[in-house]
């Protein structure tokens, strides 16, 4: 915590609906975000019992940089997942992080499960537990506006909510933060709905002086060029994460129908440009990034005959486009807006729901399921049919739905259907079709996440496929990413804040830690999360690869995978290794 | 011709919400981490789906807050404005009150009003142009 020698931690339990404060000095040395996150989570964690028992806890946290130097933005959630039941960790950004700045937390736990519908107020140390069962069924978007009505502090504070898919525990059901950032992903939504918290608003008017002698001022400012001077972040600014698509398409790494391929014939209508040409009404930062990523498309909707049209919005990224777009087939930009904001009402997370979907369709192409399960002809590219589908998903409208909602990998188990889930683990993959470090990458990944590793991005540089090379970048690049994850760092900065800058940056707010000390760091918490997830039984020996990675092309052609488990392998020997 | 520098905020539709105006106020006029510790507060129109507003100092020229201080710690500027004089504040809000469209913020640590001196600070750091800094006329009436 700025200005002090302990980090503070706000304890809440919802059954009791009592709350506490501790000051930790003994976790100062982990400095926030991740690593702290996951010692409180090791200290609070019942890792054999269910994921949605409700002793399971919630841990939030932000980073010592967090608002107070550019771009660093972001607030963790660690929990265990009720999609996986292994390690779960999500990022959101939005005002989260101001908000439990301003609040004077570096991190909050929430353990229990309150007796009805219920909303967490934080307005610094006043703690309020509030009837939410007014809101309890309705969307995301109703439930912040009454939310906002209801709460102080408004452009200082943070509304987190779930929608109607957390409250009925759809295991990859999201929170929403802020309207436009989420925790997704793992199913975040559905701990908060099994223990009845509809949201939180978060608030606070903690001081925080700039001790005399501080070199603050000059370090935020070479920062700031560097962030708006260099071309180091322009591509988050101009088309957006959205411009991955055309180059993602052009590697032969977007997956596709269901990732029967890695091409999609209609990429240049639903490509960042045409988003941008077509429907950006605007861009939208998260609070203290001059770069402002987010981007809002714009549609309108007629209901009516005469000339009757509702305005529509949704901010739309490259992981959307490629789940909710070319991975069902849909060529229409307008249909991939629509399908997300559908997903964004519900609260559901857009790549799981995608993913799933997609596996549906070909099931049914398949005969593993029928048109008794899925209700309408699930069909690639048919918008409408996928509209009423992610509606049943929530409802939990038959035995198909319901299992659907429990994660693709529970569906596979009821219907059959394995090769051609595109699962890592239990976990639907992510939109990066791009070779054997990016398929590795998220298979051992703590969370099962691209960004634990970024192995898609070792994919577009590696010339030669060099098992060595791929299995050491993985291992060095999550160990490092923890450490950007404890300072909650926006790893779209991540080149911005390389070590040097980091150690700076942490000298003129008075935390002293050299370049291998924050290394070190980094590989403790990078154990830590590891230790985690075996606690929840987790083993990499368990873990097996669906056929359909195997079919289609990569930027390095067809894999082969007698050749990903030799990976596999070497990367476990690797691990053992580092262990000892 | 005198002339003297006011603070606009005329293109506030480019505005994306970063809030580094406000830290920059915070960090080099109030010697404040917290954006709270702003003259200028970016607001949004009820959630992020709106457009954001500036509230800032309009620069009066015979202004209300300086009328409503009973210490004279509120020193019309010339150009507009006032000028704040720390001594002799006693923290009464009344400032606050005094401002008819609510432009001031109040310093609970400081016990005490944040003015905005119309420096520039908040304009050098928004990285869209929606803030400037406009050379002003004074007319002596």
């Amino acid at each position: 915590m700025l200005n002090k020698d302990y980090l503070r931690v706000l304890y809440v339990d919802l059954t009791k609906r009592e709350a506490s404060i501790k000051e930790r000095k003994d976790l100062y040395s982990y400095l926030g975000g991740v690593g702290l996150a996951s010692k409180l989570l090791e200290e609070e964690l019942r890792p054999r019992l269910e994921a949605l028992d409700s002793v399971q806890p919630i841990i939030f946290a932000i980073g010592p940089l967090s608002t107070i130097f550019p771009v660093a933005t972001k607030g963790v959630a660690m929990f265990k997942s009720p999609l996986t039941g292994e390690l779960g960790e999500s990022y959101a950004g939005g005002r989260f992080a101001l908000a439990m700045f301003l609040a004077g937390y570096d991190a909050l736990v929430i353990t229990g499960k309150a007796a009805y519908p219920t909303y967490l107020s934080i307005n610094g140390t006043k703690i309020l537990f509030r009837d939410a069962r007014p809101l309890w069924g309705l969307s995301i978007e109703e439930t912040g506006r009454l939310l906002r009505e209801e709460e102080a502090g408004s452009g200082f504070r943070s509304t987190l909510r779930i929608g109607p898919a957390g409250e009925r525990r759809i295991k990859f059901a999201n929170v929403n933060v802020d309207t436009y950032r989420h925790f997704g992903r793992l199913g975040l939504g559905a701990l908060l709905g099994s223990k009845m918290l509809k949201g939180l608003v978060i608030t606070g008017q903690e001081d925080y002086p700039i001790p005399a002698s501080s070199k603050y001022n000059q370090t935020y400012e070479n920062i700031y060029q560097k962030v708006t001077n260099t071309e180091l972040m322009e591509k988050y600014h101009d088309l957006g994460t959205a411009g991955n698509v055309q180059a993602m398409n052009a590697l032969n790494s977007l997956p596709t129908r269901n990732l029967q391929s890695s091409n999609f014939e209609h990429t240049e209508k639903i490509n960042g440009e045409a988003f941008a040409q077509e429907h950006l009404g605007r861009k939208v930062a998260c609070i203290g990034c001059p770069i402002g990523c987010i981007h809002i498309g714009i549609w309108r909707e007629q209901f009516g005959k005469s000339h009757e049209y509702e305005m529509l919005n949704a901010a739309y990224d490259y992981e959307l486009i490629y789940a909710l777009g070319s991975y069902l087939g849909i060529e229409r930009s307008q249909d991939i807006l629509q399908l997300i904001e559908k997903v964004e009402s519900q609260g559901l997370d857009a790549m799981s729901t995608g993913v799933a979907l997609g596996w549906a369709t070909e099931a049914l192409e398949k005969n593993f399921i029928s048109l008794r399960e899925t209700i309408v002809p699930l069909a690639f590219g048919s918008t409408s049919n996928y509209l009423k589908a992610i509606d049943y998903l929530t409802q939990r409208e038959n035995d198909f739905y319901f299992t659907l909602g429990e994660g693709t990998w529970k569906a596979v188990e009821k219907y059959g259907g394995q090769d051609f889930a595109a699962l890592v683990g239990k976990l639907e993959m992510a939109g990066y079709h791009t070779g054997y470090a990016s398929i590795l990458g998220q298979i051992v990944g703590s969370r099962h996440s691209h960004l634990d590793n970024a192995g898609y991005s070792l994919d577009q540089s590696m010339k030669e496929i060099d098992k060595e090379e791929i299995v050491s970048f993985l291992l060095k690049e999550e160990s490092e990413r923890c450490l950007m994850n404890s300072l909650t760092i926006c790893l779209f900065a991540r080149k911005v804040y390389d070590l040097e800058t980091v150690e700076l940056a942490l000298s003129s707010i008075g935390i002293r830690k050299s370049q291998t000390e924050l290394l070190q760091l980094g590989r403790e918490i990078f154990l830590l999360k590891l230790r985690l997830k075996e606690s929840m039984g987790f083993e990499l020996k368990e873990i097996s690869f669906p056929k359909r990675f195997f079919q289609t092309p990569t930027l390095h052609g067809k894999l082969e995978e007698k050749f990903m488990d030799e990976l596999l392998n070497l990367y476990q020997e690797k691990l053992k290794e580092d262990r000892i | 011709m005198k002339k003297a520098k006011q603070l606009r905020a005329s293109n506030m539709g480019k505005c994306i919400g970063c809030n580094a105006c406000m830290l920059a106020c915070a960090r080099f006029i109030h010697k404040n981490f917290s954006p709270q510790k702003s003259a200028i507060q970016i607001r949004t129109q009820g959630g992020m789906q709106t457009r954001f507003t500036a509230n800032i100092c309009r620069a009066c020229i015979n202004p209300p807050c300086a009328e409503a201080c009973p210490q004279g710690a509120l020193v019309p500027r010339a150009g507009g404005g006032v000028s704040f004089q720390r001594n002799s504040c006693i923290g009464c809000q009344k400032c606050l009150v005094g401002c008819p469209i609510d432009a001031i913020v109040f310093d609970e640590g400081k016990n005490s009003p944040i003015i905005c001196i119309h420096c520039g600070k908040c304009v050098q750091f928004c990285p869209h142009q929606c803030l400037s800094l406009e050379e002003v006329t004074i007319h002596v009436e």
